[in-house]
């Protein structure tokens, strides 16, 4: 189980290009849908919990779904796989000090992943949205939460102590 | 000097929320203008490197920057240092949470963390779009990304690899 946690925290590690974001489509195909390690609404609420604390959101993913699958060994195996790649690949160019990722191959190379990532991030965002999306109260909320982050560049971590508060008030309401 | 490094990336990891890019600040302060460890151009090297290879922006720093400053000891202390807070805020998070498991409360703010996370996700895809979607074959690219992702075609460690293939043999032309 620890092994198969870091060989897949690993895989997941190597192809995060553009932040954190970028590592949730992947993290969740391996973690949801391949492995069946948490469903769909437990990896949801990683993402907002996770974000409350400091840290890379790779590094919290990691850290949270290993800690879930496998305890606190889980953790470690999770966190040294996907922080392993970069870790290697930085101390590679480091070391050598040749600006290979300069190299036009391999600049064309990630020209060609960037769309693709984009696209990933976009897919698995409304995939997320689409079971939240079912009511018309969170749909408003969801267009004022991408307003306040699109247009107003609210902070992460207030936007989430918005969203909190929001449930907290709103949903008791609508429950009674 | 090892304490020193440690110590700086244990401030950065512990006081950063809201994931890599939010540490970048902390980073200048501390690493170039109090400590002068790095130049203002490594620091933009370091940040285009990072946003060129995979991993989160805050390891590949903190890898290059302890490397640069006492050699592979030195990567091991920073990466280590700058992921040590999170571990720590996560394991008690957990706990936390688990406490809270019947709070009817503590469920319904978790539950209203959920639209603004999906806000979230899809604003960074828009930011992103800008300086990844440059020509028509990314385009291409980006439209096919999406189809394979939401038909679940193809696993999405694969269609990274074929769009990178794609660019990479586009380049030939």
């Amino acid at each position: 189980m620890l092994w198969s946690l870091f060989i897949n925290c690993f895989k997941v590690g190597a192809f995060t290009i553009g932040g954190g974001y970028a590592m949730l489509p992947v993290m969740k195909d391996v973690f949801v849908n391949q492995k069946n390690w948490v469903s769909e609404e437990e990896f949801v609420d990683m993402v907002s919990v996770i974000q409350t604390v400091p840290g890379a959101i790779a590094v919290n993913s990691s850290i949270y779904l290993g800690r879930k699958v496998a305890g606190i060994p889980g953790a470690i195996a999770a966190t040294l796989g996907s922080v392993l790649p970069s870790f290697l690949i930085i101390l590679l160019i480091a070391t050598t000090l040749t600006s290979w990722y300069q190299n036009p191959h391999v600049a064309n190379f990630f020209a060609g992943v960037r769309p693709a990532v984009v696209g990933l991030i976009l897919v698995s965002g409304i995939k997320l949205g689409k079971d939240i999306l079912s009511s018309k109260l969170n749909i408003l909320l969801t267009l004022i939460f991408a307003f306040l982050a699109l247009v107003l560049k609210i902070h992460p971590v207030l936007l989430l102590a918005f969203g909190a508060l929001s449930g907290m008030f709103l949903y008791q309401r609508s429950e009674e | 000097m090892l304490l020193k490094l440690f110590l700086s990336f244990l401030k950065i990891g512990a006081f950063t929320f809201g994931g890599g890019y939010a540490m970048l600040p902390l980073i200048q302060r501390d690493i170039i203008e109090i400590n002068h460890w790095l130049t203002e151009s490594e620091f933009l090297d370091i940040i285009a490197t990072a946003e060129m290879t995979p991993g989160p922006i805050a390891i590949n720093s903190a890898t290059f920057v302890g490397y640069k400053l006492s050699g592979f000891w030195g990567s091991v202390v920073a990466t280590l240092a700058i992921v040590l807070p999170s571990f720590v805020a996560i394991t008690l998070l957990t706990v936390i949470l688990n406490k809270l498991k019947d709070n009817k409360n503590a469920q319904n703010s978790i539950r209203g963390m959920r639209p603004a996370v999906t806000a979230m996700i899809i604003t960074a895809a828009l930011s992103l779009a800008p300086q990844s979607i440059v020509r028509p074959v990314d385009f291409i690219l980006f439209a096919g990304a999406c189809i394979l992702s939401w038909k679940n075609w193809l696993n999405p460690i694969y269609i990274l690899l074929a769009s990178g293939v794609v660019g990479l043999l586009f380049g030939f032309i």
